[in-house]
This record gives structure tokens, C-alpha cells and sequence, in this order.
């Protein structure tokens, strides 16, 4: 079994946990004797490929073997999405705008055919450009390489996914690691909005990292729920070593580590924070990471008197976040909205008891942690206190928190994987 | 000889500890969930303890002094009845007018006190005691300790008490190839008789009763009264226990648990051999078989039929051990308030509730327990014990200076009990 894989990111160059993800997930499926072909927008040359062929999009010339760019474009032609969006036309003017429009979006194809793109693979300004742009390319990658089943991973690479699946036929999987409510709350960008929802419409099955991923897919994107499928993350503890540290100061520390912004709850850190200051003076609190709400926390902090016992350390890289983990006595995951969040089993592995919310997709499959609502800030000091007093308590989930997260493995959730392309070629055959 | 069957039925409810922020201590010392605990203890008051003892009333009157049953009734619950539900005092008082029902010595508190303090134990022990003869006028003589806990050494001290037997479970690991259906002795005090569950008969009803998946649902009185009979052809007694709240509470009404009540004595009856016994009663009809060794306690818990529903794991171990670490300052500082906050916060059930067992078995123990993870019990209970062991030095430094000597006992290091290794 052949999979064409669409990703974003791929270690050691990754920002966020997508990245990390579909590392393990490679890993398991080749070890699920699944071989994959890892498509990426930019690759450096260094990311691990004893599992997988990366295959690099900025590569990729798209060549004129599609004679009929028109007939291309059919299949592809949503990668302009949004652009048509103009008010107040009449049915004569838009028919006219939609011909323009194609014949420019051929042109546009045209001028691309010979030469490569080169994507930046980040996250920039031009981001939407990207992604139309690897769709085209993915839709040449596609023509160009032998495989039984697609799989693209969040709505980056949606459409790169859809582009491949019209013009092979073959079955599309989208992975949900992160749906547009959870980055962006209420306020969601459309157009990202949009992208998902056609994604996961075209797709055979939508692959959700959690219940809580799974309900957002069927409720708010109105979803078909038969092809809704959990598959819960796991984690990669492979060459892990535990760090040493020297502590600077005398008192237990209690750390936040992650993007700062409204997605991982920061403010409700702080005010557990402030309540378990006020009653326990020997303790510390870190904050880790950067985010748009940073300097939001930072007065928030000084406005509630408590700066001399809460700390900022802005970003911290792969050693730093485990020297941090090597520091901290509590580790606090207090999120509005995380689809499965993969930090608290790193703080399990660093032998840290954790506190996580219950809105969160790891606390589906997590025993031994603490579990609050992320609004309930006094639950979550009260939680803080008890790890911080009472030795038993901390000790009783360090121990157990260790054996569980060591059980959680890729493989497995590989496993859950291929049992769906089974499914699907299974299908298909009929 | 006359066959037996012993029906016995235990009564309890805890007192519920009130979501207890750290916040709280030092600043609030009121521990418990009135509102819950009395709702709950209504609820069950109105689906269990009033239509079963008016089944059961009913019954004895019926069958005119054949049909006989044994109930034990903690302290715990008994204050929660005078507070929100006097009436069921009442009709256990109707019960007890009729002599065909013997009352149970057991701990006040519904206690685990047996596995660290000899000292507390027997006071419980006592108080108990002294309760249900100021309520029914009898002073038992036959006792069961919290959860059937029995060990050699356990009952070597109710011997000592005076009981002349108690009850415990028939643990397959102590019996081996032998029944449960005879009476037994202590190892170390052969005066003590011991009589233990038949734990298949009894869970049939108190388990599996409602249970579709079983085989042999649904389980009828005739039914159940010819397995009975058949496991008297050989053996003597068939000892019959569970909980009380079985009936209208564990088992719905809609089961029909309470038309399998009213219909069982009926049908046990119909074998002519057989006869409703209370333990006492048993004890004087019955020759014991053998003695009995059980050098690590048991209970009538789990698959495991030991203490670590308990006292197990390490929170469980800190709680149990960080509590009776106060027992000589709560009783030196003769503080009522103090020693009945002690009391209450032993009920075994504190302890049950962060057990980490049932993340692997137990619907049953999900069933009890009113924390979502047994790591937010203990949080609760600890913060609750934080602020009970801030009370306790308090008072132990007013006794000090008031009685004008000098107790350091906030200086020197407190004398740690050892929780008693429990075998797995």
C-alpha cells in the first residue's frame, strides 16, 4: 500500500506540533508496512527520510503533459477561492467576470507552465497564494507518481489534496489536527473556513485527532458523521533523554508552555496563578512561549501585583523546552480549545504532573492527569495547591503519568490509520 | 439437622465533604455537603429504607416469627437519619418491636480504624453500641466490622470485646477448597464464631439481579430459592449479605426487586428443612467446623476481596496516614467538635473515592463515587484534612497552656502510624 501524503512542515524545521505529528504518524505507517510519499511545499534537505521520500514542491516543475489546461483547470478551478466574492452584480456582469477570471487563472497557468515555484512553507503574508499554488503543483505531482490512496493534512494542503483526487480518482483522506475554531475562536477566518470545508466535503473520510475535533467537524462544518473517524495522536519518546538542571531559586515552579494566544487560555493561568500566590508563597509561575496576547499577559500580570513571582521566557527551542519541563514541578495546560495537544505528554515524559483542560483532546485519552474546565480557575488552583502540597498526590501521578504516555504510540495510532485505507481500497474495488 | 439461612443487610451513608477549596483553609472549618447529603439520603430514605422495612414488616408479621432478618446500621447514618429522616428510625424501632430482627455491633463511622488504632477502634466500637441500645433497646452481641474487614488479629479483639461471633466474607483465596456454608472459629480465640457470605448466592441479588447479559436472568424467587436449597443438601448455612440499598436503590423498583422480596421467604419456605436465622441464633444451633486462618485482612470488596479498595495506593496511604497522625491530639484537646470531625472524616468511603482501581474494573465503583478521578478526591480530602490538622495543633497548644503543661508536640516530630501493609 502507496500513500501520497500532503503535509506542511516536516522536522527538524517545524513550528508547530503539525509538523511533529505527521513525523510520527510516517513512522508508524511504514512500521505498518504503509509506504509513503511525503509531499511538502519547502524541504531543506535534512528532515529524517529513513521512513518516508520526501518529496519537495518547490521542486516541482509543472510540466505541459496536461495538454488540456482548460480541462486542468475544471478539476482545479476552486484554488482561486474567495475572489469571486463581489457584491452587488448582476447575473449578466458576474457570467462575464467568471470568464475573465478563468482566462486569467489559464493565463496565470500558463506562465507558470517550466518553471518551479518557490514556496516559502511558512506561514507569511502570501500564505493563501501558497496554498492555491500547491495544489496546482500537488495536481502535477499527482500525474507523475504511482499511488493507491491520498492523505493531506489540515486545510493547508486541502486543496492539494482535492486537486490530486479529481485528477486520479483516487481516495482522499483529510487529517483534522486543528479545525479554524480552534485557532481563532468565534472570530474565523472565512476563507480558511472555506478551504476546510471543501477539503473535508471531497474527502472519503476525515481523519479527527479527537471526540472533541469530531464534534467541531460535524457540527460546524455539517460534516456527514459516518465518514468522521477519531484518531487519537501519540507521541514519539524515541532518543528522549531527561536534562539535569540547577536550580536557580528555592521555590517550586508551575509552568505554562505554549503559543500565547486565546486558543491556549494564558489569562486563566494567570488568575490560578494570583489565587494560589496569595496562599502559598512558596512557588513560582513561568510562562512560556510567545503569542499575540503576550504583552496582554505581561500587564495583566503587573496589574494583578504578582510580577515578582510570575516570569516570561518568550520562545523556547527544542532543549529549552526541556530544560524548562526539567524546572518545572506542575505542568498547566489550561485551554479553551485544543484539539488534542501534545505538550502534556511531553510533561508526563519529563516526569512532571500535569493539569489539563477538560476542553482538550488529550484528555480523552489521559488517566492520570488533573483534569479542569478551563474556566474554572479556582478548580485549577485548587489543583496547582495539591500538586504543590501534597508530596503523594504528585508522586502517585508522576509514576502512573509515566507508564501511561510510554503506551501511547505511534504504531498504534498508524494502525487506526490503515485500517481506513483498507476500508476505502476495499470500497473502491466493489 | 436443621438447615439455616442467615439474611443480613447493612445500612450506610457517609457524610459527604463539600467541594473544599485550599482557599478554605484555616478561614472555613465546616467540611460537609449538607444539601447533598441530605438529598441523598431522602432519596434513598423514600426508594430503599422505608418500602423495604415495610416489606419486611409486613413479612414478619405474616409468617409470625419465621421470617427473620439482621441489619447493621452505622452511626453515620443514624445521625443522618435524625437530622433529615426520622421516620426510618422509626420503622427500624417497629422492626425491632417484633424480635425477629437482631441489630449488628460494627464501628461507629463506618471506620478503617481496625487497621491502624486498637485505641479508636474499641471506642467506636463502644459508641456504636451504646447508639442502638438508647434506640432498640438491645445491646448486640454478634459483630461485622466496616466493608466484613476481618483478620486473626481483628477478631482477636472483638473476642476480647465480648462478641461471641462476627461476621466477615467466605474469600475463595482464605477458604480454598473449603464452603462458606458452615460456622467457623478464630484462629486465636476459638470462642469466636464466625460466619461468612456466601458471596455468589449474595451477589446474585445484589449484583446481577437486574442484569440482562446473565444467564440466568431474570432471577425469580422460586428460582433462587431451589439454588438455595441445593446448596443445603451438604452444607449448613447459607449466609445471605449485602447491602441494604440493594433493594429500591442498586436494584430499581422496576426490576421487580421488591416483589422478589416479598415472594422469597414464601418459596424458601416451602423446603421444610429450612429455617430464617439471626447470627446469634445460628451460634447456638451450629457447631463450628474448624478454625479459620486469615493472617491478612479481607473484605468484601472486589475481585481481590482485600483492603486496597482502601488503603492501596500511595494517595490513599498519605490520606489514611496524615488523618490518624491527629488521633492523641484530638482526643488530648477533649474538643467535642474536633473528635466528631475526626469520626466522620474516617468513613471508610473518603478513602474509596480515590481508589485507582476502577480505571481498570468497576462499574460498581463508579456507581459510589461522586469525583470524576480519584486525584480530585484526594485533593478534596486532603485540603479538608490540611485545615482538620491545623485545628488539631491549635487545640493541642490551648490544652498545653491552659492545663498548664507542656505538650511540644508541634515541635517534636509526631510519632507516624505505619499503615499496615496490606498483601495484594
Amino acid at each position: 500500500m502507496k500513500v501520497l501524503m500532503f503535509g506542511w512542515e516536516f522536522p527538524p524545521h517545524i513550528s508547530g506540533g503539525l509538523g511533529t505529528a505527521c513525523y510520527g504518524l510516517t513512522k508508524g505507517l511504514v512500521n505498518n508496512d504503509v509506504e509513503v510519499l511525503f509531499v511538502m511545499p519547502s524541504a531543506t534537505g535534512d528532515e529524517d527520510q529513513t521512513s518516508v521520500r520526501i518529496i519537495d514542491a518547490s521542486d516541482i516543475e509543472v510540466s505541459e503533459r496536461c495538454s488540456n489546461v482548460k480541462d486542468f483547470l475544471e478539476k482545479v478551478q476552486f484554488i482561486r477561492i474567495g475572489s469571486n466574492m463581489i457584491p452587488y452584480v448582476d447575473p449578466k456582469e458576474f457570467s462575464e467576470m467568471m470568464t475573465h477570471l478563468q482566462e486569467g487563472q489559464i493565463e496565470d497557468f500558463k506562465l507558470g507552465i517550466g518553471k518551479k515555484y518557490k514556496f516559502s512553507g511558512k506561514y507569511g503574508t502570501n500564505l493563501m497564494e501558497e496554498v492555491a499554488r500547491y495544489a496546482l503543483v500537488a495536481g502535477e505531482i499527482a500525474m507523475s507518481n504511482d499511488f493507491d490512496i491520498i492523505h493531506a493534512h489540515d486545510w493547508l494542503t486541502y486543496l492539494a489534496g482535492v486537486a490530486a483526487k479529481r485528477i486520479t480518482g483516487k481516495p482522499l483522506v483529510v487529517h483534522m489536527h486543528a479545525t479554524e475554531f480552534d485557532r481563532s475562536g468565534q472570530n474565523i477566518n472565512t476563507e480558511v473556513y472555506d478551504i476546510e470545508r471543501i477539503g473535508m466535503r471531497e474527502a472519503d473520510v476525515v481523519i479527527a485527532v479527537s471526540h472533541l475535533t469530531r464534534n467541531i467537524v460535524i457540527n460546524k462544518y455539517g460534516i456527514n458523521p459516518e465518514k468522521v473517524v477519531t484518531v487519537h495522536n501519540a507521541v514519539d519518546f524515541q532518543g528522549f533523554q531527561n536534562v539535569q538542571v540547577d536550580r536557580g531559586v528555592p521555590e517550586k515552579i508551575v509552568t505554562f508552555l505554549g503559543r500565547i494566544t486565546y486558543q491556549k487560555g494564558p489569562e486563566y493561568f494567570i488568575e490560578a496563578a494570583k489565587k494560589v500566590i496569595k496562599n502559598y508563597p512558596d512557588v513560582r509561575f513561568v510562562m512560556a512561549g510567545n503569542g499575540d496576547l503576550l504583552n496582554r499577559c505581561i500587564r495583566h500580570v503587573a496589574k494583578l501585583k504578582i510580577a515578582d513571582r510570575f516570569h516570561f521566557t518568550g520562545f523556547l527551542k527544542g532543549a529549552e523546552v526541556k530544560e524548562m519541563f526539567a524546572y518545572s514541578d506542575v505542568y498547566v495546560m489550561p485551554s479553551v480549545s485544543e484539539p488534542f495537544g501534545i505538550s502534556p505528554l511531553e510533561a508526563m515524559r519529563s516526569n512532571v504532573p500535569v493539569i489539563i483542560s477538560k476542553q482538550s483532546g488529550v484528555a480523552e485519552v489521559l488517566k492520570h492527569a488533573i483534569k479542569v474546565d478551563f474556566w474554572d480557575i479556582d478548580a485549577m488552583a485548587d489543583s496547582i495547591y495539591g500538586l504543590l502540597s501534597y508530596p503523594a498526590l504528585s508522586k502517585m501521578a508522576v509514576q502512573n503519568g509515566l507508564e501511561e504516555v510510554n503506551s501511547l504510540k505511534w504504531d498504534g495510532a498508524a494502525y487506526s490509520v490503515k485500517e481506513i485505507y483498507s476500508r476505502l481500497l476495499k470500497n473502491k474495488k466493489k | 439437622m436443621d438447615k439455616t439461612i442467615c439474611l443480613y443487610f447493612q445500612v450506610h451513608q457517609p457524610h459527604r465533604l463539600r467541594l473544599y477549596r485550599f482557599f478554605d483553609i484555616g478561614k472555613s472549618s465546616y467540611y460537609f455537603d449538607d444539601f447533598a447529603n441530605k438529598t441523598i439520603l431522602r432519596r434513598v430514605a423514600e426508594r430503599c429504607y422505608l418500602p423495604a422495612n415495610r416489606i419486611i414488616h409486613e413479612l414478619i408479621v405474616k409468617y409470625k416469627g419465621k421470617f427473620k432478618v439482621t441489619y447493621s446500621i452505622t452511626g453515620s447514618v443514624i445521625d443522618q437519619f435524625e437530622k433529615f429522616a426520622p421516620e426510618v428510625i422509626e420503622s427500624f424501632k417497629e422492626l425491632a418491636k417484633t424480635g425477629c430482627v437482631e441489630f449488628l455491633a460494627e464501628t461507629y463511622s463506618h471506620s478503617l480504624s481496625a487497621l491502624i488504632s486498637e485505641e479508636e477502634f474499641k471506642e467506636q466500637v463502644k459508641l456504636h453500641d451504646q447508639k442502638i441500645f438508647t434506640l432498640f433497646g438491645v445491646k448486640p452481641t454478634v459483630f461485622r466490622n466496616t466493608e466484613l474487614i476481618y483478620s486473626d488479629k481483628i477478631g482477636a479483639i472483638v473476642a476480647d470485646m465480648g462478641y461471641s461471633a462476627m461476621l466477615t466474607e467466605g474469600a475463595k483465596h482464605v477458604l480454598g477448597w473449603k464452603s462458606p456454608n458452615f460456622l467457623y472459629t478464630n484462629a486465636l480465640n476459638p470462642r469466636l464464631k464466625l460466619l461468612l457470605k456466601n458471596f455468589n448466592l449474595s451477589d446474585d441479588i445484589a449484583f446481577r439481579f437486574s442484569n440482562h447479559n446473565w444467564t440466568n436472568w431474570p432471577l425469580t424467587a422460586d428460582k433462587y430459592a431451589g439454588w438455595l436449597a441445593k446448596a443445603l443438601e451438604k452444607d449448613d448455612i447459607v449466609n445471605i449479605f449485602m447491602d441494604y440499598e440493594t433493594f429500591g436503590e442498586h436494584q430499581n423498583i422496576s426490576t421487580g426487586i421488591f416483589d422478589f422480596l416479598k415472594h422469597l421467604p414464601a418459596e424458601i419456605m416451602k423446603y421444610k428443612t429450612i429455617q430464617f436465622d439471626t447470627p446469634s441464633e445460628i451460634c447456638k444451633k451450629h457447631q463450628p467446623v474448624a478454625p479459620l486462618h486469615v493472617p491478612f485482612p479481607i473484605s468484601w470488596a472486589d475481585e481481590e476481596r482485600d483492603t486496597s479498595a482502601w488503603i492501596g495506593n500511595e494517595l490513599q496511604n498519605e490520606a489514611f496516614a496524615k488523618l490518624y497522625s491527629a488521633e492523641s491530639k484530638v482526643k488530648n484537646s477533649g474538643d467535642t467538635t474536633l473528635l466528631s470531625d475526626f469520626r466522620k472524616l474516617q468513613e471508610s468511603d473518603h478513602f474509596y473515592y480515590m481508589c485507582t482501581k476502577f480505571f481498570s474494573d468497576g462499574a460498581v465503583h463508579k456507581y459510589f463515587n461522586p469525583y470524576e478521578t480519584p486525584y480530585e478526591a484526594f485533593i478534596n480530602y486532603m485540603n479538608v484534612v490540611s485545615d482538620f490538622l491545623l485545628r488539631c495543633d491549635r487545640a493541642a497548644q490551648i490544652t498545653g497552656q491552659s492545663g498548664g503543661t507542656i505538650i511540644a508536640e508541634d515541635k517534636s516530630p509526631v510519632k507516624k502510624r505505619t499503615v499496615k501493609k496490606v498483601k495484594p
